[in-house]
């Protein structure tokens, strides 16, 4: 069994993070009755011994004393790692695996890249190798960030060169939020386009995030919630957004609805490597299968159900729902639309109690209505997981490698050029040192290289499949 | 004469567990429709074959289990403990922490060389305990990583470290629609590898499972366990003790060696298929009586249409009038229904077996020019019945049966690989466009020598 390791940077990064270690002590808890330290645990959490001073306090199997999430905290302000220190997680965080400063990056990529990136990478170096050492065996890097900022963004950004470097064999799995429309940060498209060039060039996957995407999907459950349907009432804890029945009794805060979908999407990523099942998926087979170049390495994602209603019996009908629903645009995390748009590769990761002929009847009802590209018309990777995710019954994760994450790299590319022709705020980012206007020049043509590779993909949506010439070999 | 398993990956060893059970339950099964004198030799040669006997009665499975991630060893370890009936040995398994991520480079070039001594002393081992090794039977799947890329190189292991000893590769098709992305890949690695070193490719196909599953065991909600237990009862149906030429209370010894010297007479030419009849459900078996007439026939005409079950069979096909070469040149877009067949194994128990008549099988129409019938057709007959069956047959069959299934997926690779999709997934790990193209011509070839046997 293999580890993983989450590096969350900046207020957003912390902040799911926060809602992600909380939901998942509560999953463990749920599956884990007796309270033994198994390996599934083990994944993402230390069994540590608190009455042991320094380092020596690592219990390897047996009764849990006291779980250790393996994480790194870094934020240049220290408002919001300081109030998950006093908050009702403080245990689960080791003290010395946090780096804060004071000043903040004043959501300028610049700072936080060049300026913090310099400054901590030593210590940054550091945390990393100890969290490292906790481990087995380390499979994945899990980082989690915002794009728009100058934390996340920036300092975020220069981990992963720093990873690569350091751990070539782990897996990077980038979490993005990006900013949305009605960003209230100006520079957000410049810290965006920069940090772009690094996700391009240094994460293996990323997951791109959008707040407004996740601000729609709260907006239907709430309306699901109040209609007042006869017979649609929810099972509280099964509410993709809710942590009812979390571990520890956190305030509501505003951004937790939305965070703790995404903390659920990590959760599923995870599950068929932590929790048994009849067709396993490992984290290393997310990027093999799903990666055709390494450049195109962007994955949409969606999660359904979004709730469980409190019925005794789920019919199959409500089964191939939830498959309907995984491909709707309603359902994706970023503002896409899949089905409209050209499938290089799919994957399916199913939940609880759905077995193999459920997979099977849904994929060749869906089939028909989705467009792959041609050298992979059956791009189709599924998993079973038998252990659900709390509150339901089951649960699919699609992910979705496909040409519909164009519309958000162009808005980005719009929005940087209406800023950048302009010359506005630019003095902020090249007085810094290490900055120039061939970084800014550089970040756009890659990006630009990549929305070019996913043009010349859709171009072939239209065309018919060529038949190709085998070897011919004499008998 | 005693057979070593070696079950790779989360299919392997899934299907490994179901394959013992199934052998064990009706090697104790109380209706055997014999004499108990029979029944216990029968139940001996069974335990010969795939059991070592452990201090308290309990059988230990010659088995060696190798994944390189732990749940599925875990759970498979357990369930088998569990049953209190029989186990696996303790030391018997070969673990990791990290998977082969559906790589066959990972399989193939990483942990194959990295654990290559591990692995091949855990074989040695379970190799020493048998009294006499009669082969080796090795349960995996082709979409992954582990169980293809790795089962590639402990096959071509095992054909340079034991040389008298055959091996039979037990090969899981994926579904036609994707478990796997890669799985197109990984599968013409894996087969263009094991032609080279091993024996006898035994295929089942997903697909063809799953459609048993549905429609002749009637279960509404499929799970791969149900598919491995009726690929487990097929199995069963070939690998169980059968009578040598001495009849009765004399069980064949060396079952391996008598398979391949009727199956697999060429080295070009070692694809076998399995077909089982009846099939049904435990239900409906207790209200069915059939004749050996009635399942031979349904057999004999599953082998000619290829069909993959007992319904939904093509009774129109019927084999050649002539055998002169027809016109223009054979290719598989045209509608293809005769299936030719090179050699062919009847496998019969139960009641009445010596009445059965197989002589609609030894027409000289249904095979190649170049065997004479008398060679290409053998049938093993047993009296005692297999699970529960009081009449079951088994063809294990030596034909064009694969041909269409391996062209699709050698098309489908040969589509992908064009594009250059996924190839640094591999290159990664040594392996190279070079290796994928020796792959492509060497199962290109197979497919064109299998497609000519019809002339």
């Amino acid at each position: 069994m293999t580890q993983s390791v989450v590096i969350q940077v900046g207020q957003c990064g912390n902040q799911i993070g926060c809602c992600f270690w909380d939901l998942a002590l509560r999953e463990h808890a749920a599956v884990n009755q007796k309270a033994i330290y198994d390996e599934a645990i083990s994944s993402f959490f230390r069994n540590v011994d608190t009455r042991v001073v320094g380092d020596g306090g690592s219990i390897s199997r047996g009764k849990i004393c006291s779980l250790k999430a393996r994480a790194v905290l870094i934020d240049m302000e220290e408002g919001v790692v300081n109030e998950i220190l006093q908050g009702p997680l403080r245990d689960v965080f080791d003290s010395k695996q946090l780096i804060t400063d004071i000043s903040g990056s004043g959501n300028n990529w610049a700072v936080g890249h060049k300026v913090f990136g310099s400054l901590y990478q030593e210590q940054i170096l550091e945390k990393l190798r100890k969290s490292a050492e906790h481990c087995d065996c380390l499979q994945c890097f899990f980082i989690i960030h915002s794009m728009g900022g100058g934390t996340g963004s920036g300092l975020g950004t220069f981990l992963l060169k720093v990873l690569e470097d350091e751990f070539p064999e782990v897996y990077r799995f980038v979490t993005s939020v990006y900013p949305s429309g009605e960003d209230d940060v100006i520079t957000s498209p410049y810290n965006s386009m920069l940090a772009m060039k690094e996700l391009n060039e240094h994460a293996d996957c990323v997951l791109p995030i959008d707040n407004q995407s996740l601000f729609d999907i709260i907006s239907k459950i709430d309306l699901m919630v109040n209609s007042g349907k006869l017979g649609t009432t929810i099972k509280p804890k099964s509410l993709v957004t809710s942590s009812v029945g979390a571990f520890k009794k956190r305030q509501e805060k505003p951004f937790d609805a939305m965070n703790n979908i995404v903390a659920n999407l990590l959760l599923n990523l995870t599950s068929s490597a932590r929790f048994e099942g009849s067709l396993n998926m490992d984290l290393n087979e997310i990027s093999m299968n799903l990666v055709p170049f390494p450049q195109l390495h962007y994955l949409v994602s969606s999660l359904t159900p979004l709730y469980t209603l409190a019925d005794v019996n789920i019919p199959s009908r409500r089964l191939d729902q939830m498959f309907s629903d995984a491909f709707s645009k309603d359902h994706q995390l970023i503002r896409a639309d899949p089905k409209h748009s050209l499938y290089l590769a799919c994957a399916l990761m199913v939940r609880g109690n759905v077995q193999i002929s459920d997979l099977r009847r849904n994929i060749e009802r869906l089939k028909p209505s989705l467009r792959f590209v041609s050298w992979n018309q059956e791009g189709w990777k599924t998993s079973l997981c038998s252990v659900p995710p709390v509150g339901h019954s089951h649960s699919l994760l699609a992910l979705a490698n496909n040409t519909c994450v164009k519309p958000t790299f162009i808005e980005l590319r719009e929005r940087f050029t209406r800023l950048y022709r302009k010359r506005a705020h630019l003095h902020h980012y090249l007085q810094i040192e290490g900055m120039e206007e061939s970084c800014f020049t550089e970040a756009m043509s890659s990006l630009s290289a990549l929305i070019q590779e996913y043009n010349q993909l859709d171009a072939t949506k239209s065309m018919p499949a060529e038949e190709l010439p085998r070897l011919s070999v004499a008998v | 004469m005693s057979i070593v398993t070696v079950q790779l990956g989360q299919c392997g060893n899934q299907i490994g567990f179901e394959v013992f059970d199934a052998l064990f339950s009706d090697s104790h099964c109380p209706q055997g429709l014999c004499s108990k004198r029979e029944n216990e030799a029968y139940q001996a040669s069974c335990k010969e074959r795939f059991f070592s006997e452990e201090e308290n009665g309990v059988p230990i499975a010659r088995a060696v289990l190798v994944d390189m991630e732990p749940k599925v060893i875990n759970q498979t370890l357990s369930k088998a403990a569990h049953s209190g009936r029989w186990k696996y040995g303790q030391h018997s398994c070969f673990c990791q922490k990290q998977g082969s991520g559906n790589n066959w480079a990972y399989g193939y070039s990483v942990h194959g060389p990295r654990h290559e001594d591990s692995i091949m002393n855990l074989i040695q081992k379970e190799v020493e305990k048998c009294d006499s090794l009669n082969g080796f039977f090795i349960i995996m799947s082709m979409a992954g990583g582990t169980g293809s890329g790795l089962g590639a190189f402990v096959t071509q292991n095992l054909q340079d470290q034991y040389s008298s000893p055959l091996k039979m590769n037990q090969i899981i098709w994926p579904y036609g629609t994707g478990e796997v992305i890669v799985q197109n890949y990984n599968s013409i690695l894996t087969l263009s590898h094991l032609y080279r070193s091993s024996d006898a490719l035994l295929v089942h196909e997903n697909d063809a499972v799953h459609k048993i599953c549905a429609k002749l065991m009637n279960i509404k909600q499929i799970s791969f366990r149900d598919i491995n237990q009726v690929l487990a009862h097929q199995l069963g149906s070939v690998f169980q003790p059968t009578y040598s030429g001495e009849g009765s209370f004399h069980y064949r010894r060396n079952p391996l060696g008598d398979l391949m010297e009727n199956l697999v007479p060429h080295p070009e030419f070692k694809m076998l298929g399995v077909r089982n009849i009846p099939q049904m459900s435990e239900n409906s078996l207790a209200y069915s009586t059939f004749t050996w007439a009635g399942l031979l026939k349904h057999l004999r005409q599953m082998l000619i249409s290829n069909a993959k079950m007992e319904e939904g069979i093509d009774w129109q096909v019927r084999p050649p009038l002539s055998r002169l070469p027809t016109l223009g040149k054979m290719s598989l877009n045209k509608e293809f229904h005769f299936n030719t067949s090179i050699a062919n194994l009847v496998i019969l128990r139960g009641k009445d077996v010596h009445s059965a008549e197989l002589g609609a099988f030894k027409d000289p129409a249904l095979y190649t020019s170049w065997l004479e019938p008398v060679h290409a057709f053998s049938v093993w007959k047993t009296q005692r019945a297999f699970s529960k069956y009081e009449k079951s047959a088994a063809l294990v069959s030596n034909s064009q049966f694969l041909v269409k299934p391996l062209d699709m997926i050698v098309g489908k690779a040969w589509n992908m690989f064009a594009s250059k999709a996924y190839i640094h997934q591999y290159t990664k790990f040594g392996i190279e466009e070079e290796d994928f193209l020796d792959s492509f011509t060497l199962l290109e070839q197979v497919i064109a020598s299998y497609c000519n046997l019809g002339f």
